[in-house]
């Protein structure tokens, strides 16, 4: 059973501080709060794209940030998927070598380029270009490279804000089956209660850089 | 058509400019990508430096070239003594003087380039697998493209009417470093020089517009391919 156990501490020049602990299983865990409240700082941490003043994360047996002894692994050893907002495709590459990507550079993948692009409904849309694809659409191509590069933990950065409800609703279902197959602890970070609730998976909530409630059990 | 001098004026301008920048180029991507992307003591020094050819006389950048590089310069005595190589009164002595010329103008560009790059994409990169050097080399460099094409015409083209600089360090010998504005001053010296040069001063005009035109080409070929729009 992989367990995400977080425990950070990071401050901003402008005074911003985050200070927060908590574990997330395998399966889908809601990181909710407003903006500014330190999320996309709690998902920068876990990804490696920032080091924190202070603090430790493990994933499974691995550490990928100690402080006090000096431990950081660098993001491309993390096995840590990352899901932008806007979907940060690679605009000069096609969708399906976006989604070879990290495939291709995980030594030890057991994923399924078709099988992915068959759950996510994008099998037909391999040979275009991300410019020409709608929203819903890039977004399940993000998904999917995310997935391919054969994470343990999946970071959900607002992956469904811009989108629709009907959208957000498919999404979230072919999220949902792909979970089913394989042990991955999967973090969605959210401003919308709407997205806790379709969700029904326990929710971390962050105030301020702070964590209001432990996750309550589901 | 072009006379044989005129041809050899064309011939050592096209080999010292296309030097110059094939040169530079590894430079300005190294330089331009840690302008754009890194924060470090004496950066502002540095761009300064880099800077300076594009507003000094070109004249006195090329002293500065022939004290540091001359036969009795510390570097120019170094690279005689260990690669016997002499830049001064020698065509590659011109491309120093055109490379170094024109280097402000290819960094600009290329940092341009890089900065118009979205850092999350370098991000994401890494996330999937990628080290800093196979995401440099995967993502970053091919998004910033056009800048590097852009660049290299711009420093091409400047390196095409390079002259004072190209003077001082190289001088002007037929054959060997006198290029096209070299040819062309050189002929307004003797009468009817004015009529002599105009074939040469109609061939400087096409090589520039034929560098203008294939970046130009190359620049539209890039954006096609990243997509009309990324809304």
């Amino acid at each position: 059973m992989t367990t995400l156990t977080f425990r950070c501490e990071h401050h901003y020049r402008s005074g911003f501080r985050l200070a927060a602990e908590f574990e997330a299983r395998e399966g889908v865990t809601a990181l909710f709060g407003p903006s500014g409240s330190g999320k996309s700082t709690i998902v920068s941490l876990i990804a490696g794209l920032l080091c924190p003043h202070h603090g430790k994360i493990n994933l499974g047996t691995r550490t990928l940030v100690d402080t006090a002894s000096r431990v950081w692994l660098p993001p491309e050893r993390r096995h840590v998927g990352l899901v932008f907002q806007d979907h940060c495709l690679f605009p000069h590459l096609t969708v399906r070598e976006n989604l070879e990507y990290g495939f291709r550079r995980r030594r030890q993948h057991t994923a399924d380029l078709s099988h992915i692009a068959e759950v996510l409904e994008i099998e037909s849309l391999l040979a275009r270009a991300p410019a020409t694809l709608s929203g819903g659409e890039r977004q399940r191509v993000a998904l999917g490279r995310a997935l391919l590069s054969s994470p343990e933990l999946l970071l959900l950065d607002e992956p469904l804000a811009a989108l629709d409800r009907p959208l957000q609703v498919r999404i979230l279902q072919s999220l949902r089956t792909i979970l089913a197959e394989r042990p991955l602890v999967a973090l969605l970070v959210t401003h919308d209660p709407s997205q806790i609730e379709a969700l029904d998976a326990p929710v971390i909530e962050l105030k301020a850089g702070r964590i209001a409630s432990p996750p309550q059990p589901s | 058509m072009l006379s044989p001098a005129e041809l050899d004026a064309l011939r050592v301008s096209l080999i010292v400019s296309l030097t110059a920048v094939a040169v530079s180029l590894p430079f300005g991507v190294l330089f331009g990508w840690l302008l754009a992307r890194r924060q470090f003591f004496g950066k502002s020094a540095l761009e300064t430096v880099f800077n300076l050819p594009l507003v000094m006389p070109p004249v006195v950048t090329g002293y500065l070239l022939l004290v540091l590089f001359g036969r009795n310069g510390w570097l120019g005595g170094l690279l005689d003594r260990w690669f016997g190589v002499r830049l001064v009164f020698d065509w590659k002595g011109a491309a120093l003087a055109a490379a170094v010329v024109s280097f402000p103008l290819m960094v600009r560009s290329i940092r341009l380039a890089f900065s118009a790059v979205d850092v999350r994409l370098e991000q994401a990169a890494r996330t999937l697998g990628a080290g800093r050097l196979d995401a440099f080399f995967s993502v970053s460099l091919p998004l910033a493209r056009n800048g590097v094409v852009a660049g290299c015409v711009l420093a091409f083209a400047r390196s095409l009417g390079e002259f004072g600089a190209t003077v001082m360090i190289a001088g002007n010998i037929a054959g060997r470093t006198r290029t096209m504005p070299l040819f062309i001053y050189n002929e307004l010296e003797a009468p009817g020089g004015l009529e002599r040069s105009m074939g040469l001063v109609i061939v400087s005009i096409i090589v520039a517009a034929a560098a203008l035109v294939l970046g130009e080409v190359l620049e539209r070929r890039g954006r096609r391919r990243l997509g009309a729009s990324d809304a």
